[in-house]
């Protein structure tokens, strides 16, 4: 077999604020290059086809799920991940509220549904609980049963719309 | 000392209140260690090639193309494996009759469901094993196979296990009173056909394991996703040739167990095996496929049932006859005749009532193995017996709550012994049950009900009562010979800054252990639970324990907890006593000073105490006792399960033009004995809920008639998401069971067990003035629509 294309490419991007420049096996999932190259491990891979949302992070600014995003696609790219949105304090009041709340139990799927939540929540105002349900609809909690979930952005929501002063989770 | 644990403003008053859990920060932000997170020096990794078919021998194998995939080390067997490790065969000596054939890590000769491994390639990263794998040949010659439940005993099917002489794994008949004339003379029998879809438990974190073995020392290190390290570690020991003490089970962040983790997988025993012959570290981690098609599966029931009762809607008699087929083997250690015969056991369980009469047959079948998931036996228990109730009640023209109410053993009759024989210490129906009826507005429920209906809208209020089995003494697995611990430990010590450490044989996976054995231990000694540090899932360092299922955690890991804290307080006090020279039972901890009892008074900060004892030992009397440490175990003796109760209620609307279920809200109120912690609680009972939902809904696995699972992605098979889950109203009655000075039972799972029959009585109460009913789940549009006679075929 002759190797028409690369098997390798080179890229280089943006990950938590910090320059990365690697070069790429061309068939490997953005998840697996940050998991695994970039020892990121806060996101998780768990149905490695879209559904779960285990491994959303952020991408130029919108959620995006690593395991159906190519390595190869990261060039020029603007990657934000658990870690860093941890380290720059940007969800603080969003991951204080979790643990408030009890919002997570195993804590697999917390990585995704946070950077989830926050592309909701950044959207401002303070979306009913059915539009939280729904912005939420494609990460899968095994564990909550997900009305901790929804409490806590909805009081996230409500904290930053100035419509309530502390982190008292439940009304 | 006694604990007043009705004095809220008690010193030290943590046990029964909500506090932080304290592993939640750090999975909040990404830095929780799963075993897929970890990586070691000259780790592999490991990807198995497993059966597309059903049934079939194994005629030959051929790896020569795998073998030049750059990156692939090595391939192995079944045969290969078999040399270094042993067989196992998944019975236990009290399930008297069950029988199943010795199971290999990977098949030898005969794969006997569709996933089952048969050949593993390890090599230096995953995807070099996944190329590997799929250019590894096997020659198959398709056997006869056995896939329907209900005619796997006919003798034109064929025996799946020659040697074994049937399919009939095992069957347990249980028989009370004077059944067959008491339903010749009942005022109203009624009876119905009731199946439970196969479903599985889809953790989000698969299965993972990574085996590392260190042939110098000989020391097997697992770091391993399992709820039960320590039976891990003799399954290991006790197959791969190893001493006991030289496996060391490592069990940190588990995502997400309910059942799927505690049970002996042969793809992660083969992983071990592959670790000590290439003495590697080598890690397996199940692709969601590989999770789909070997996580253990469960709830493939079906029941004929039927109910007798007189005109005041009293029960007189209830007769089960329950089929499960389990796939191709009973699984190892725990095997798989404990579902059916928890549908046994706990059939009728709320009632009062003499006459009963429950069977389980269990057979075998070419298809993934079924064993213990959350809420095991529970949801198949409970919607037969409650989807009964139901019907009798529909053709009294009785009220639901009331029909119970008539029934449900008095809350001043215990102890009581049930039908089944099972002996209940302690429960609360009717209190559960008021309070449900309070919570949900009942009244106001069905005053809503009758106008929505009046407007063409069909909704129903569907009601479930339960028991729920949790803290199990050896009864259930010890005294049939397996090596699983029924008892737990902990030890307590101080250090030497007065801060406290906990270590414990049970294990978290999210319930919360850590946080309830920091607010038990604290209150035990008398800290802030934040200067309590919890130490779980390390068998080379923790008490010997039985690890997390059948709700156990906290009231046996509960209790030992408190029984060693409670004793370090003693010893740390003795010492203090000599310190101050004061009368020790003049003395108390509290906020981590020593105090004067009866004044508040302080006297001496824990961390002064610790100073003098690990510097200055040399102050102290001589023969003073100075371990501040002790160590507890705890194991329940007088009742062989502490049984727990309560009540779910489910309001929801049907679309009989679409056959779609809209979830409008759902409550449940339980007794799970003394609360450690409120909100852990109510959200391990909200979980439960949502995973019972699953079940009635969504989740089914579906196989043709060859074997072939259909539906292995998360795409095809369907989990409860957000958008669809009503939020949930959660009660509590609290009965202490008083076997433990803590008082506690388990609470994880109750939501599970009771949340499928009441959305399934739900559903019939809306569709009753239609003349429809469904008894098989989950409940789909298509099998609503067929039972409106919207879709016929
Ligand atoms: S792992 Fe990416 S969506 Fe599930
Ligand atoms: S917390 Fe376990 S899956 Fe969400």
């Amino acid at each position: 077999m002759t190797r028409i294309f690369a098997d390798q490419i080179d890229v280089e991007l943006t990950v938590n604020g910090e320059p990365v420049e690697a070069r790429v096996p061309v068939g490997q999932h953005v998840i697996d290059f940050l998991r695994q190259n970039l020892g990121l491990t806060g996101a998780h891979a768990s149905c490695e086809h879209g559904v779960c949302g285990a491994c959303t992070i952020r991408v130029d600014g919108s959620s995006v799920r690593g395991c159906l995003m190519l390595a190869a696609q990261l060039d020029g790219a603007d990657v934000w991940t658990i870690e860093g949105l941890s380290d720059s304090d940007s969800i603080r009041d969003l991951q204080e509220a979790f643990i408030a709340r009890n919002a997570l139990q195993c804590g697999f799927c917390t990585p995704g549904m946070l950077v989830a939540a926050e592309e909701l929540l950044a959207q401002g105002g303070v979306p009913e609980r059915t539009a939280i349900r729904e912005h939420l609809s494609g990460n899968y909690c095994r564990c909550t049963g997900y009305e901790a979930i929804v409490d806590a952005v909805e009081t996230v929501a409500r904290q930053r719309a100035g419509q309530v002063q502390s982190g008292k989770v439940r009304a | 000392m006694t604990i007043q644990f009705g004095n809220p403003d008690r010193p030290n008053s943590y046990i029964g209140k909500t506090v932080p859990r304290p592993n939640a920060g750090r999975l909040v932000e990404g830095r929780g260690k799963y075993v897929d997170d970890i990586t070691l020096p000259r780790m592999l990794h490991v990807a198995f090639v497993r059966s597309p078919f059903a049934h079939a021998k194994i005629l030959g194998i051929d790896a020569e193309e795998a073998k030049s995939v750059k990156g692939v080390l090595r391939i192995f067997t079944g045969a290969d494996l078999a040399e270094i490790c042993t067989p196992w065969v998944a019975v236990l000596e009290h399930l008297k009759g069950l029988k199943s054939p010795p199971e290999y890590p990977m098949a030898l000769d005969r794969a006997c469901w569709v996933g089952e491994p048969v050949v593993a390639v390890v090599a230096t990263s995953r995807s070099a094993a996944e190329d590997g794998a799929a250019l590894v040949e096997v020659d198959y010659d398709p056997l006869p196979i056995v896939t329907d439940m209900m005619s796997a005993l006919d003798a034109t099917t064929p025996v799946l296990h020659t040697e074994l002489g049937d399919n009939l794994a095992f069957q347990r008949l249980h028989e009370e009173g004077d059944v067959d004339s008491v339903f010749q003379t009942a005022h109203k029998v009624v009876s119905a056909h009731f199946k439970t879809g196969r479903h599985t438990g889809v953790t989000p974190e698969p299965r993972s394991i990574l085996v590392d073995w260190n042939p110098a020392e000989r020391q097997m290190t697992a770091y391993h996703a399992t709820q039960a390290p320590h039976m891990m570690q003799t399954a290991l020991a006790e197959h791969l040739d190893i001493p006991e003490s030289r496996v060391r089970v490592i069990c940190g962040d588990v995502g997400g167990s309910y059942g799927i983790k505690v049970h002996v997988y042969p793809d992660e025993v083969a992983t071990a095996a592959i670790a000590k012959i290439m003495a590697r570290p080598v890690k397996f981690i199940a692709d969601r496929l590989e999770s789909f098609t070997t996580d253990i599966h469960a709830r493939d029931h079906e029941i004929e049932a039927r109910i007798a009762v007189d005109a005041e809607g009293k029960i007189l008699a209830i007769d089960v006859d329950d089929w499960t087929a389990i796939g191709a083997y009973s699984v190892y250690p725990r095997t798989s005749a404990i579902e059916g015969n928890q549908v046994v056991n706990l059939c009728g369980g709320p009632y009062d009532f003499a006459n009963y009469r429950a069977k389980t047959t269990v057979v075998f079948q070419n298809k993934t193995p079924t064993c213990q998931y959350r809420a095991v036996g529970h949801p198949i228990a409970v919607t037969v017996t409650e989807g009964l109730v139901d019907m009798a009640a529909a053709a009294l023209g009785m009220d639901p709550v009331e029909i119970r109410r008539r029934n449900m053993y008095a809350d001043d009759v215990y102890p009581v012994t049930s039908p089944a024989k099972m002996r209940f210490e302690g429960l609360s129906h009717h209190q559960s049950m008021d309070k449900l009826v309070a919570l949900m507005d009942y009244d106001a429920l069905r005053a809503d009900q009758a106008e929505a209906r009046a407007r063409g809208v069909h909704r129903g209020i569907g009601i479930a009562s339960f028991i729920e089995l949790t803290n199990p003494s050896p009864f259930m697995y010890g005294i049939g010979g397996a090596r699983i611990s029924a008892q737990d430990g902990c030890t307590v010590r101080m250090d030497p800054d007065g801060s406290i450490v906990a270590l414990s044989g049970v294990t978290e996976q999210g319930q919360g252990t850590e946080a309830m054995l920091s607010q038990i231990v604290a209150e035990g000694v008398g800290v802030h639970p934040e200067n309590v540090r919890v130490i779980t899932g390390d068998t080379q360092v923790t008490p010997y324990g039985g690890g997390t299922w059948a709700s156990r955690g906290a009231g046996i890991g509960g209790e030992a907890a408190l029984r060693s804290a409670q004793a370090l307080r003693d010893s740390i006090l003795e010492v203090a006593a000599a310190m101050l020279q004061a009368d020790q039972a003049s003395l108390d901890i509290r906020d981590g000073q020593v105090v004067d009892t009866d004044t508040g008074a302080q006297r001496m900060p824990l961390e002064e105490l610790g100073r003098i004892v690990y510097f200055r030992g040399d102050t102290l009397p001589d023969g003073l006792p100075r371990e501040l440490v002790q160590t507890r175990h705890y194991i329940t003796s007088e009742y062989p399960f502490a049984f727990t109760n309560g009540v779910q209620a489910s309001y929801l609307e049907v679309d009989t033009e679409t056959g779609i279920v809209t979830l409008l809200k759902h409550w449940c109120v339980e007794d799970c004995g003394r609360i450690i912690n409120p909100q852990l609680v109510d959200e391990q009972i909200r979980g439960g809920i949502v995973q019972g939902l699953g079940g009635a809904l969504f989740e089914e696995i579906h196989y043709d008639s060859e074997g072939q699972l259909l539906n292995g992605s998360m795409a095809d098979y369907l989990v409860p998401m957000a958008g669809e889950m009503p939020d949930m109203i959660v009660g509590h009655v609290e009965t202490p069971t008083k076997e433990s000075a803590l008082g506690a039972k388990g609470a994880g799972e109750a939501g599970t067990a009771g949340a499928p029959a009441a959305v399934m009585n739900a559903i019939n109460d809306a569709l009753r003035p239609l003349g429809a009913q469904v008894t098989e789940m989950p409940f789909t549009p298509e099998r609503i629509l067929r039972a409106l006679g919207s879709i016929e075929d």
